[in-house]
């Protein structure tokens, strides 16, 4: 079958396979920041934003992405650097392959202005990291939302 | 994961439950449990083209769509404030916010899971499921059906005044339940249903008794259950989580009634 949608900001056409996932169309893509971490729907490497809203792309029928509006790490670089930057300065990366995932939900949590300790934990509670104890993250991420009152205070 | 040949979009309910009457064809809600089989079918007929992704709020009940998410229920204002937050309680420790984004209540119910946590809190209160076919039946009454190949189109909770309260027991926040107890009250009755023991949630209508405590009441809700063992506890441990969790729950409705 056919689909059409947007892949961070362009236009995109596609001839899938009716039962193809989403990410394995966006890797097919050249989207190489989504990966798949798990079998299980359980480590949320896989976050990409669909029409806003974090989804598991592994668990996503591309067919369904038709006439949606799709973004991968690739298309918020400003944001994803940014971010990155809170994080190395909370030495909070180790291996750093469960970022891609994190960077992405981060970015959704961010629109629903969730800001407190228990509510950030809850909703990143779907991103797994296997190297570091999230306390890093957490510091990072408090820091990184918490910039614009930063820089009004400056 | 799950393999089809044919992905169609159903554009209306007939269609729909034409497509379905195959064994060949299965229902896509929100794929999550589905892309974790690994089964092999001709057709997968989505039902997301039907507008059935919505929370109606009506003067005596809420209406909810099959392809409405756990997320949507999770942070629905309207329905966490008829019943207390029941619903941002029962779905908060399901996976991650990205499942919940993508599970369906249509998924979630005709699935009829032991593990569900949306299940047993559904059944404490007075919900009904809508099915294309076989029309509105209780919740109780469809969690003891045989599945068939109906369509699920929405559920319906009626705005009856019951205050409810819900908790459950997890070996770490994201795993499924070791035990799941959701308790509401409404006009001298106390509706208990406990859920993942590990069999599927069943419900229990108990007198509200002054006189008696609510450790009182809360074991003789528990013994009405029966329980089973799994790699997640065994059937004694999960019959004493439940008598614990009903009391904490029961004197919870009590305390918010003061
Ligand atoms: C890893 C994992 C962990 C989970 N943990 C929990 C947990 O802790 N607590 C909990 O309560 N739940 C849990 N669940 C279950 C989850 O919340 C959903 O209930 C489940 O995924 C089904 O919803 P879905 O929308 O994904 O349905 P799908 O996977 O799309 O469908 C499930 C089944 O229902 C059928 N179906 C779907 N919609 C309809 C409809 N409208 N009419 C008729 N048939 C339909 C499908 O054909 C299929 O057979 C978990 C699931 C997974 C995979
Ligand atoms: S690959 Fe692990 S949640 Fe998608
Ligand atoms: S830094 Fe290695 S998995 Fe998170």
């Amino acid at each position: 079958m056919e689909i059409e949608f947007t892949l961070n900001g362009k236009m995109t056409y596609e001839e899938i396979a009716d039962d193809t996932t989403l990410f394995h169309l966006l890797r097919r893509k050249g989207c190489y920041s989504v990966k798949c971490g798990c079998e299980t729907e359980n480590c949320g490497l896989c976050t990409v934003l669909v029409n806003g809203k974090s989804r598991l792309s592994c668990s996503f029928l591309a067919a369904r992405a038709n006439g949606c509006d799709v973004v991968t790490l690739e298309g918020v670089e400003k944001e994803a650097k940014l971010f990155g930057s809170y994080l190395a300065a909370e030495g909070a990366e180790q291996c750093g392959f469960c970022s891609p995932g994190l960077i992405m939900n981060v970015l959704a949590m961010e629109r629903e202005e969730i800001l407190d300790d228990e509510g950030i934990k809850e909703y990143l509670a779907g991103n797994l990291c296997r190297c570091s104890g999230y306390m890093g993250q957490l510091r990072a991420i408090k820091n990184y939302l918490s910039r614009g009152e930063k820089r009004d205070e400056l | 994961m799950i393999r089809f040949k044919n992905y169609v979009k159903a554009e209306n309910l007939e269609e729909a439950f034409a497509l379905n009457q195959k064994k060949s064809s299965v229902i896509g809600g929100g794929m999550m449990w589905l892309k974790v089989q690994s089964r092999v079918k001709m057709t997968l007929v989505d039902l997301s083209g039907l507008g059935l992704d919505g929370i109606e709020e009506k003067e005596d009940e809420f209406s909810i769509g099959a392809m409405c998410t756990l997320r949507q229920l999770e942070t629905h204002e309207g329905l966490n404030a008829c019943f207390n937050g029941v619903f941002k309680e029962c779905t908060r420790s399901i996976v991650g916010v990205q499942f919940r984004n993508g599970a369906t209540v249509g998924g979630s119910v005709f699935g009829r899971f032991g593990f569900s946590d949306i299940i047993t809190c559904l059944l404490a209160l007075d919900t009904y499921v809508e099915l294309y076919k076989g029309g509105l039946v209780p919740l109780e009454e469809f969690c003891r059906m045989k599945s068939n190949r109906d369509i699920l189109v929405r559920i319906h909770i009626k705005k009856d005044g019951r205050r409810a309260v819900y908790a459950s027991q997890r070996m770490s926040k994201t795993d499924f339940p070791v035990i799941a107890c959701c308790a509401a009250q409404k006009a001298g009755k106390f509706y208990v249903s406990v859920g993942a023991r590990p069999a599927k949630a069943e419900l229990v209508v108990l007198e509200e008794n002054q006189d008696c405590l609510k450790e009182e009441l809360a074991k003789r809700a528990s013994e009405r259950f029966t329980y089973g063992t799994n790699m997640r506890g065994s059937g004694a441990y999960r019959k004493n989580l439940a008598e614990i969790y009903i009391k904490r729950l029961l004197e919870a409705l009590e305390q918010e009634e003061r």
